[in-house]
């Protein structure tokens, strides 16, 4: 017993080194590739003054790992500045994305689980409503957005509009699947027991079913933070993919990189926080 | 005469065959259960026990006739007719006392959560697993898993105890203890059982009345075997009674033989499924010792 233990202690040491490892490897290849001093080429100084540094001292226009560092640093200690609408913090812009995914999300889960309840329980909405998911699912949520503009008028809903449709499908088809699937002994001992059929929702299907509907759950956070990003370049006005696509405007890679970065840090909570949730209703057989 | 409780009346199974038609699992069966008597059904596998013993717990209708539980047919499960299942189907997410209390809960829903705990309890004491209340049922061994769904079964305090093979995964130990205990408690209660079983020596232990089942497709209830052994019987005694090899022969031989044969021996001869013979096999020679059984 202790012996595992070790072995377990050392094996997750023995990770941690050698990710540290590949992270400053990673950096110091960055670092190289950016800070590299190529031969200073030979042109008009007045050329060479338009072009900058990028061009006469054969500094990469790539932004190395300091740099990159020390604007976080100043994401991070200044999040939340307001210079109008095209100079944003990044906490703003990401309070912004997160409060549409939050919306959309909610809205999916109020219409996905009951509906996919009613799907798992009877045969007949099960075929009935099966043509129209086969169809809807694998449409690209960004392919609703002109309708959605036009419909709703207004580039906020329709991002939680479109957050909503592509998080609804896997919460859906895993509920039903999950209902469905609900071992028929423990609907029995509910059947024995003269237990209503509210109470048996309740009381069985869904303690059965949720940890099905919660892997469901979780992969639809998983594409509603991909989907915001895409959804927020397209519509505008706030939002990190906004953030992101108006950096690029003003060519700041530097920038578009730290907006990379708490993306996928955003994302990988957002998939964490699921994740324990899961945890917490998965019972063991 | 003693009082029916239950009464299965010309019950029919008919499942569509895969040519078309129908094939029936059995037809026109008829059975009665007094109060307090325990019955156990014997039969080769696939001739419909289990689909008896679920209309008679009401999981599952019959294609015609009827079940009468004192003086009214049923349409569905109740409360009052309890089955311990013989995966046991105890709620993986709910503790030991979890799964009880929820029973407990359904049948008193006026009480108090300290008084269904208090009902709860006391049966999972009579199982023997106080101190496990708040395991998990992934925590627990098989034979502690069937213990659960005993107790919640009785907890229920039903007129009927249902039991489908309730055995049969567990070792011949805790088989054996279970069984003990199992009898202990109806013989106690008076508790009305049927149950089923494979196993010829657990009918003789525990049965009043055995009910022999033919193969399907349908089957139907050859005999009633009367069970000549006295009620405070021991498990380990039992086999010196000078009726327990009469028994125990008459139902391997049905096992063996009669359950394949029993539609060919009864070609021509009048039979009344509404009364099946009622055979009470006694050994020919009183207190003599079995002899010995000559090898083939
Ligand atoms: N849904 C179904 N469709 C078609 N046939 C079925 C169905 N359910 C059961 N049967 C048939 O009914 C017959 C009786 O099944 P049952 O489960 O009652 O047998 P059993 O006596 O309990 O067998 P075992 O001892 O193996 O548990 C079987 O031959 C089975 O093939
Ligand atoms: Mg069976």
């Amino acid at each position: 017993m202790t012996i595992q233990k070790a072995n377990a202690m050392t094996l997750s040491f023995r990770a941690a080194v050698v990710s540290i490892l590949i992270l400053v490897l990673f950096l110091g290849s960055w670092h190289l590739a950016t800070s590299g001093t190529g031969t200073v080429q030979q042109m008009d100084p007045e050329y060479a003054k338009l072009m900058g540094l990028t061009a006469t001292q054969g500094k990469s226009a790539m932004p190395g790992p300091l740099q990159v560092g020390a604007t976080l640093w100043k994401h991070i200690t200044n999040p939340f500045y307001d210079n109008g609408p095209n100079d944003k913090g990044l906490g703003i812009q990401l309070a912004y994305s997160i409060g549409r995914v939050v919306l959309g999300y909610l809205l999916a889960v109020i219409v996905a689980i009951p509906l996919g309840f009613l799907i798992g329980m009877s045969q007949l909405m099960s075929r009935a409503l099966d043509p129209f998911i086969q169809v809807l699912k694998p449409i690209s949520p960004l392919a609703w957005m002109p309708l959605a503009l036009y419909t709703i008028k207004d580039s906020n809903y329709s991002a939680i509009f479109v957050i909503f449709i592509c998080s609804v499908w896997p919460m859906l088809i895993n509920t039903a699947f999950g209902v469905a699937s609900v071992r028929k002994e423990w609907l029995n001992v509910a059947r024995t027991l003269e237990v209503g059929a509210f109470k048996r929702a309740f009381t069985v299907i869904l303690p059965a079913a949720a940890p099905t509907i919660l892997t469901g759950m979780r992969i639809s956070i998983g594409i509603a933070w991909l989907v915001i990003v895409a959804a927020e370049m397209l519509v505008g006005g706030t939002g990190i993919g906004y953030f992101v696509w108006n950096e690029w405007n003003n060519l700041s890679i530097t920038n578009v990189i730290n907006a990379i970065l708490v993306i996928g840090i955003v994302g990988m909570i957002l998939d964490q926080l699921l994740a324990r949730a899961a945890k917490l209703v998965t019972y063991p057989e | 005469m003693t009082e029916k409780l239950i009464s299965i009346e010309a019950i029919a199974k008919r499942y569509p065959a895969p040519g078309g038609g129908q094939t029936a699992v059995f037809e026109n069966l008829w059975l009665g259960i007094n109060r307090g008597e325990f019955v156990c059904m014997i039969g080769h596998s696939g001739c419909g026990k289990t689909t008896v013993l679920n209309i008679l717990a009401g999981l599952d209708a019959p294609s015609e006739g009827v079940v009468i539980v004192d003086n009214q047919a049923i349409d569905g499960p109740a409360l009052d007719r309890a089955v311990i299942f013989q995966s046991h189907a105890l709620l993986p997410w709910r503790s030991v006392l979890g799964n009880v209390a929820y029973a407990v809960g359904a049948r008193h829903k006026d009480w108090s959560k300290a008084r269904i705990k208090e009902h709860a309890e006391k049966f999972i004491d009579l199982v023997g697993l106080k101190g496990s209340e708040y395991k998990k049922p992934s925590e627990l061994s098989g034979g502690m898993k069937q213990r659960v769904g005993i107790a919640r079964a009785l907890s229920l305090e039903p007129k009927m105890l249902l039991m489908d093979e309730p055995f049969s995964a567990l070792d011949a130990l805790t088989r054996g203890t279970l069984q003990d205990e199992v009898r202990g408690i109806c013989l106690n209660t008076g508790q009305t059982v049927f149950m089923i079983t494979h196993d010829v020596d657990e009918a003789i232990y525990l049965a009043d009345k055995i009910v022999l089942m033919t193969n399907g497709p349908e089957a139907q209830i050859a005999e009633i075997v009367e069970n000549p052994l006295p009620k405070d019987r021991e498990r380990n005694q039992i086999h010196k009674h000078a009726d327990y090899y009469a028994i125990r022969n008459h139902l391997i031989d049905f096992l063996v033989s009669r359950s394949r044969t029993f539609k060919d021996e009864m070609k021509g001869k009048p039979w009344d499924p509404m009364n099946v013979p009622l055979v009470r096999p006694v050994s020919e020679t009183p207190s003599a010792p079995e002899p010995m059984r000559k090898r083939a």
